[in-house]
């Protein structure tokens, strides 16, 4: 089971170098523990485009789809066996990035 | 086979299986929503059944096996709609039924999925009641005062979240089991304070249904985890609440409080279940938690047969321990209550005049400063506490308590 894991900004500091040596850390024990699929930290909203072409003829819009005080600076996918093991992991990984998560799970392929 | 003895046959099965059914139906199909309607349905079929055709010898395992079947018709149905071949959790389908014997795990296990902190704790509440407890959602609507329409869905969501979301299905590790257990208790002793002191104008002042499904779960958890010093200590505080209630609000629905309360109507069985807990947990010796706190104090207060001979030093001394362990405001308003009968209004008042900032929107601490002021002397003051207090009160008997003695001369 595969859970996103959205690291969300809602503080104005940004990452101190403490707290990029504790995501490193964790990554490794995502990684060793074979909980890693994969994460990466985002750029800033005001670096966003929004795209839509369902109209046949693709529309570009400058900036993020919704403007918001909070907003997704980072995520990590991790596979656990269930929710309580996906907590503790998040709760690992909002120590070290020092920033609130949410835990979301992916949708399931049907078996 | 009577009609009235099929009817008691099937209350009775209700109460003591309903969980049971549902836990092992959960285990086996991974599924409470499937658990839970296969589990309506088997109860269904012996209201029909029973009465013609006689009480099964064995009640919870006819309606285990009953619910079984429902289950993996359901299961059929979907898969034929959706086109699936084989489902792996039919494979077992002709496997018998797992006996019905002290299989407690499961149940314990469905009381902790139900009160996963995942979950909001008004949906733990909910789930609990409808999931261990048996109740349905159209009551547990009525106890919260909610439509039925709105409880529902809470159910539902909090189903698909589980499902979802993979909350476990297990006992959690001894790491975590403190503190989950801890909140598995704090959604027991808020269904019970909701029964105890109902809110709302046209609640019944002590909701029994509540506090006596409170009181079940609670002593459930205490037979499925006999050596947790809290699980005792929340089932004795419970116990020696409830042994008060008839006391409590007077033949004209009014609050009736501790020091006026005629003591003789206490429960004597459930003053003596909750006594005997609170000195298990005594001799035990371990380092007591907030339950156990709480219920040695309210062993103190049911030991004196008059207000007169209540040992407040030793209440005293209980909230002492308790402020150590829990700084919350409404602890410290409780505790100047007995401070007031050792060391006077004067300087009781004083120690609740300081919970003004946290405390401002409580019922409960205007009402403390009204008596307090009352009995210095104060009594326009008083009467302005007691407004306040009448004001944020939910309760009916505490409403007609209140304004009876803001209408009291001092």
């Amino acid at each position: 089971m595969q859970y996103l894991v959205s690291v969300i900004y809602d503080t104005a500091d940004s990452a101190t170098a403490a707290e990029m040596a504790a995501i490193d850390a964790f990554n490794e024990r995502l990684q060793v523990a074979g909980h890693w699929v994969f994460a990466g930290g985002l750029a800033s909203p005001c670096a966003a485009t929004v795209v839509d072409n369902r109209g046949g003829e693709a529309m570009f819009t400058d900036g993020p789809f919704l403007e918001s005080k909070e907003y997704l600076a980072g995520f990590w996918i991790i596979e656990a066996a269930d929710l309580d093991v996906a907590l503790k992991l998040a709760a690992e990984g909002s120590k070290a990035c020092n920033r609130k998560v949410e835990v979301r799970p992916l949708l399931q392929p049907d078996a | 086979m009577s009609r009235i003895d099929a009817k008691d046959a099937i209350s009775r099965a209700h109460y003591e299986e309903w969980a049971r059914v549902v836990a092992a139906l959960t285990r086996r199909f991974g599924d409470l929503d499937i658990a839970e309607e296969a589990a309506a349905e088997a109860f269904a079929t012996a209201v029909e059944r029973w009465p013609a055709d006689g009480v099964p010898p064995n009640p919870g395992a006819w309606l285990t096996t009953t619910a079984n079947r429902k289950a993996v018709d359901r299961i059929r149905r979907e898969n034929k709609r959706d086109g699936k071949q084989k489902e792996a959790q039919l494979l077992n389908d002709s496997d018998p039924p797992e006996p019905l014997g002290p299989i407690e795990d499961d149940r314990l296990r469905l009381i902790f999925t139900c009160c996963h902190p995942a979950l909001a704790m008004e949906t733990r509440v909910a789930l609990t009641l409808r999931m261990v407890g048996g109740l349905t959602v159209s009551e547990i609507a009525r106890a919260f005062l909610v439509q039925e329409a709105t409880m529902g869905r809470r159910i539902t969501r909090a189903k698909a979240k589980i499902k979802a979301a993979r909350i476990p299905y297990r006992v959690p590790s001894a790491d975590d089991l403190p503190a989950r257990v801890s909140g598995v208790l704090a959604v027991l002793f808020l269904v019970f304070n909701e029964g105890y002191l109902a809110t709302g104008p046209d609640a019944e002042p002590v909701r029994y249904d509540l506090t006596a499904e409170a009181i079940r779960l609670t002593r459930l958890i205490r037979a499925l985890m006999p050596e947790d010093g809290e699980v005792a200590g929340l089932l004795a505080l419970m116990l020696l609440t409830e042994a008060r209630r008839a006391a409590r609000v007077s033949a004209s629905g009014e609050l009736v409080t501790l020091e006026s309360q005629d003591r003789g109507a206490w429960d004597t069985a459930l003053v003596a279940e909750g006594h005997r807990l609170v000195r298990e947990r005594l001799a035990a010796g371990a380092a007591p938690g907030r339950y156990q706190i709480l219920a040695a104090i309210n062993a103190v207060h049911t030991s004196a047969r008059d207000i007169r001979d209540t040992d407040w030093s030793q209440v005293l001394a209980l909230y002492d321990q308790l402020v150590r362990l829990d700084p919350s405001p409404i602890i410290a308003l409780n505790r100047a209550i007995a401070v007031a009968e050792l060391d006077g209004a004067e300087v009781a008042l004083a120690t609740v005049n300081r919970l003004e900032n946290r405390l401002a929107g409580y019922h409960a601490y205007h009402a403390t400063r009204a008596d307090l002021l009352r009995r210095l002397g104060r009594g326009q003051e008083s009467r302005a506490a007691y407004d306040k207090a009448i004001e944020l009160a939910g309760n009916t008997a505490e409403i007609a308590y209140l304004t009876r003695r803001r209408d009291e001369p001092a």
